[in-house]
């Protein structure tokens, strides 16, 4: 029933649509969904490396603050012009070029903005989902290609958009990726309006894709595949897309209203006299700042969720198949997220409590903040008990999901004191928040996302990472996040505000004795070198994973079976790599979807399509 | 394999792929023009006393495209009936009428546009504010605004004026309505010294005038967009009544699931935004 | 067959009085602002209550929401949850203001009723 080897699987291939495709059907305008998950892959992956690249640049600023870029500074100031600014020494002597405010503030909204909505997002929704949720729910394909096809055009559309701005006049939105009204639309550059025309093909390509992951999870599970026998990835992309869904459009509706407070001049976000350099601004008044903080936050939060929960889906799969033991709570990890969905709509002001919000309305949403840390906590303790008694396989996957089990548990705890709204009056928008979003995000998600390449990528491929260079990836990439984040908690909780161009230099002048209000004392300021040393390092701890990743292509192990690390879910259930239709007979699934070591079984695994 | 229930529906769920799609997309949809009510709503309840605009919108001809709308909806859910039925000549006609209704409804609202756009409110120093009509050697300006007035050099401008102003409540309005009719209004010179802020009624005059612009464009593009996918059924796409009957009468159904929604949409904007 | 088209024809006399009705409803919401009540409150309450209906009858009626799926039922009802979690907290949190602090600048509490130009 089950074809473990390649041989056996090719023989039964049998391809209605057997036709060869040109190359533009077959990589660009394909509606495979594979194809279009590994094109969402690639993309995302380079946007990551962009994303990378803006923050390395904002942390030499950081550390450095007005001493001239290394390298790029030259290159930067023959592309961008005067936003690189000429550093002269004493003799008047060109010394290089560094970073101006507007630049550096540019480069803040564009490396939250790219990392958010072209690279995370992307990565682990529509890359991860595109290729693993129609083969895990033995679907042939998603419910509609062609829609899916569109996606993708639109997500490329929206990001050339997004890249572009950094060479227009006046640069990129410098309002970060927030994009707060009216500091968005007072900013005289036409670099926000980019944003917003860009985010509006971001939006309705998640759009598309949220509607199209929905429709084929309810549609088109195989037979047998009833709601409680999906893999726990197939539900938290079920929640994340209906968190697109419903939290999108609100955003979608604020940036067309932006758009018109930016191009015909309404006051949507504009309050009553208004001044902005010097003068009242020549508007009807009478909008509202604070409705633009409402309705981005409505996505806002939901979209932390949307950022987490395919990467814990991911872990998920890579801890039970590597502790050959079935998950523990499946069901609770079940009701779990779909809580997180529900609870994820009803807490975005916590974003907001230092907008002058009341005390009855700051109650209500601390509260219900401090209930979706219980379904998050009982997925972390799942997954951690799940270890108990297994008898691990430490290969690469195993330890970035690992990994991943601390490092979110760091940066989930870490946020309770951002969602009491006492203590987010010391801690707001200073490096505290950008260290616990960071350990969310960065080694929390990201680690998941790389378990997940080194997991699916012998079915992709059909062969096998490198297992040396990938542990080498992992322990330095885990050495060095924590190298950067963790002294952003110590300069956050000292008050170092999170957006200063130069790192709190200025405010560093400002101690009398040590303990002046505002001032930075040198232990503090000192964390900043380190922090950027680490950052650079932690750029070079990805080389062996991008070498590894070409290298392996050609020259990885090959896999000698279809199934390389012996799990149970569909979608390795298929030939490598799954043809067009992906499966070889219409799969049928019998069981849960964690049958290992099952008793008086022959083998420590039993697929899902294995007849009772 | 090929992907399953295209046409027919998923015994456990009841429904056909698309079925789920629209929905799911409509749902979306919801909580778009939601955000924008719920901003009508902030904003019009944060309004300084007297700023907020109303009753300068033309009811007869949004009860009218109203009326339109409405029948174009009923065309559209007799036509896929007729289809059902088998009737695909019954369908044509229908459909037909829908496509021109919807033409028709954009037509009026683009009409309706340009009233506005010829329409202006002039702030003078005094603090008076006037609305009323720009004389320019006889003809209507469109789109002046504060700075047209030194671009163009005037000292001044002929205006004839309205007699009412959105600072009256509804009732104070109607009746200075009634009570202007029959009467010539006279139009009066006014010097550009004296005024501080001339607009004509564009998203950038007021919040209302904003929010009414950006909803009713929204709407308009929602029922361009529409129009278009019923039109491409109804012509080149109706080769698949021939090939694939059930899938065809699917689309035709989801097509008009959209359309319902988008009348859905303007049953709650032209109350809300003509009327109060 | 013959069922079948009697329950088409049924369906289109259906169509045809929610048509009919909804012209009704139209009609009535212009009569009903003509009248121009003294409350503004009483005004909106009116004219919402009948879009209400008339949005009712077009999705119960023409969207076949009165006898769709239990899957399409389940979809709008998480919707709506968010619908109404997002128009209610955000206005919620515009009422719930400390004094003072409002664009206004007036520094008085907040009341609706005296806000509302519309009056």
């Amino acid at each position: 029933m089950q074809p473990t080897t390649r041989e056996t699987h090719h023989a039964g291939v049998h391809e209605p649509h057997h036709e060869e495709l040109g190359f533009w059907r077959k990589y660009v305008f394909s509606t495979d969904h594979k194809v279009i998950g590994m094109q969402y892959g690639f993309t995302a992956l380079l946007f990551l490396l962009v994303g990378f690249g803006l923050m390395l640049m904002m942390r030499w600023q950081i550390a450095y603050p007005g001493q001239p870029l290394p390298v790029i500074g030259p290159l930067l100031h023959s592309i961008l012009g005067d936003a690189a600014s000429p550093v002269l020494d004493a003799n008047g002597a060109l010394r290089g070029y560094s970073i101006t405010a507007d630049l550096y503030n540019a480069l803040g909204a564009m490396h939250g903005t790219i990392m958010v909505f072209l690279a995370i997002v992307p990565l682990a929704f529509a890359a991860f989902g595109n290729f693993v949720v129609p083969l895990q729910i033995g679907a042939p394909d998603m419910a509609f290609p062609r829609v899916n096809m569109a996606s993708y055009h639109a997500y490329v559309i929206g990001g050339v958009i997004m890249f572009t701005s950094f060479f227009i006049p006046g640069g990129a939105a410098q309002a970060g990726w927030t994009s707060y009204s009216p500091l968005a639309t007072q900013i005289p550059t036409n670099g926000q309006t980019f944003w917003i025309i860009g985010m509006v093909f971001l939006i309705t390509s998640s759009l598309l894709g949220a509607v199209n992951f929905i429709a084929t999870i309810i549609q088109l599970r195989a037979p047998g595949m009833t709601w409680m026998r999906l893999p726990f990835f197939v539900w938290a992309q079920f929640v994340t897309a209906f968190l697109l869904l419903l939290a999108f459009p609100p955003l979608e509706a604020a940036a067309v209203m932006q758009l018109m407070d930016k191009l015909a001049h309404t006051s949507f976000f504009l309050p009553t006299g208004l001044a902005a350099g010097g003068a009242i601004a020549n508007v009807s008044g009478g909008g509202s700042p604070l409705l633009w903080q409402h309705l981005f936050w409505f996505l806002g939060h939901p979209e932390v969720y949307v950022l987490i929960l395919p990467a814990m889906g991911i872990v998920a799969e890579v801890i039970a198949n590597n502790t050959r033991k079935p998950l523990w709570g499946y069901k609770s990890l079940v009701y779990s997220v779909l809580a997180i969905g529900f609870l994820s709509f009803i807490v975005w002001a916590h974003h907001m409590y230092l907008t002058g919000m009341g005390t009855k309305i700051s109650t209500f949403f601390q509260t219900t903040t401090m209930i979706i840390s219980i379904p998050s906590v009982i997925i972390l303790s799942c997954l951690f008990i799940s270890l108990w008694g297994g008898s691990i396989r430490f290969n690469t996957p195993m330890l970035f999901a690992l990994g991943f089990l601390p490092m979110f548990g760091i940066g989930g705890l870490t946020g309770l004191p951002l969602g009491l709204n006492y203590s987010d009056i010391h801690l707001h928008d200073t490096y505290y928040v950008i260290a616990h979003f960071h350990y969310v995000v960065a080694p929390g998600t990201i680690f998941g996302l790389m378990a997940g390449i080194y997991f699916w990528y012998p079915k992709i491929t059909g062969r096998l990472m490198n297992e040396f260079w990938g542990k080498v990836h992992f322990w330095l990439s885990l050495i060095f996040m924590n190298l950067v984040f963790q002294p952003m908690f110590a300069q956050g909780m000292a008050g170092m505000l999170r957006r200063m161009s130069d790192g709190g230099a200025n405010y560093s002048l400002a101690k009398v004795g040590q303990d002046a209000i505002g001032g930075l004392t040198d232990s503090i300021m000192h964390w900043n070198i380190t922090i950027s040393h680490a950052a650079a390092a932690l750029g070079l701890a990805q080389i062996p994973f991008i070498i590894n990743f070409f290298w392996s292509m050609k020259h990885g192990k090959i896999v000698t079976s279809d199934n390389p690390w012996e799990a149970t879910t569909l979608d390795w259930q298929t030939p490598t790599p799954p043809p067009h239709g992906n499966f070889a007979a219409a799969p049928h699934a019998y069981r849960g979807p964690y049958d290992y070591s099952l008793p008086g079984e022959p083998k420590d695994f039993t697929p899902q399509n294995q007849p009772a | 394999m090929d992907i399953p229930y295209v046409a027919q529906p998923r015994q456990d769920t009841g429904l056909y792929n698309a079925k789920v799609g629209i929905w799911l997309f409509l749902a979306s949809e919801v909580m778009l023009f939601g955000a924008l009510f719920s901003s009508y709503i902030i904003l019009r309840v944060g309004a300084a006393p007297g700023s907020w605009v109303h009753g300068l919108l033309n009811i007869p001809i949004g009860t009218f495209n109203t009326a339109v709308l409405i029948t174009s909806s009923v065309t559209v859910v007799l036509s896929w009936s007729a289809l059902k039925a088998g009737n695909f000549a019954k369908y044509r006609v229908l459909q037909a009428i829908t496509i021109l209704c919807a033409l028709g409804f954009l037509g009026i609202k683009s009409f309706e546009y340009r009233e506005k756009f010829l329409h202006y409110e002039v702030w003078k120093t005094d603090g008076t504010r006037l609305l009323g009509h720009i004389d320019y050697n006889g003809t209507h300006p469109l789109f002046w605004k504060t700075e047209t007035l030194a671009q163009q050099k005037l000292d001044s401008i002929k205006f004839v004026p309205d007699p009412y102003h959105y600072t009256m409540t509804a009732k104070e309005m109607a009746h200075a309505r009634k009570g202007g009719h029959g009467k010539e209004h006279e139009p009066v010179t006014i010097k550009t010294s004296e005024i501080t802020r001339l607009s004509s009624f564009v998203p950038a005059h007021s919040t209302y005038f904003g929010i009414y612009f950006t909803l009713t464009a929204l709407h308009a593009l929602h029922v361009l967009g529409g129009a278009i996918v019923i039109a491409f059924i109804w012509g080149p796409g109706a080769k698949l009544w021939k090939t694939d009957p059930d899938r065809y009468i699917n689309r035709v159904e989801v097509s008009g699931l959209f359309w319902h929604f988008v009348d859905l949409v303007w049953i709650f904007l032209f109350p809300v935004l003509y009327l109060l | 067959m013959s069922d079948h088209s009697h329950e088409i024809s049924k369906h289109v006399r259906i169509y045809f009085i929610v048509g009919i009705a909804l012209l009704i409803g139209t009609v009535l919401t212009v009569a009903m602002n003509s009248v121009h009540f003294d409350s503004m409150a009483v005004t909106i309450a009116i004219a919402l209550f009948i879009a209400c209906v008339k949005g009712f009858l077009v999705a119960g009626y023409f969207m076949h929401l009165m006898s769709e799926k239990k899957m399409i039922y389940s979809i709008l009802g998480a919707t709506a949850f968010f619908f109404a979690g997002m128009m209610y907290l955000t206005i919620f949190a515009r009422d719930d203001t400390p004094l003072g602090t409002l664009h206004t600048g007036s520094g008085e509490a907040f009341h609706p009723a005296e806000k509302s130009a519309a009056h």
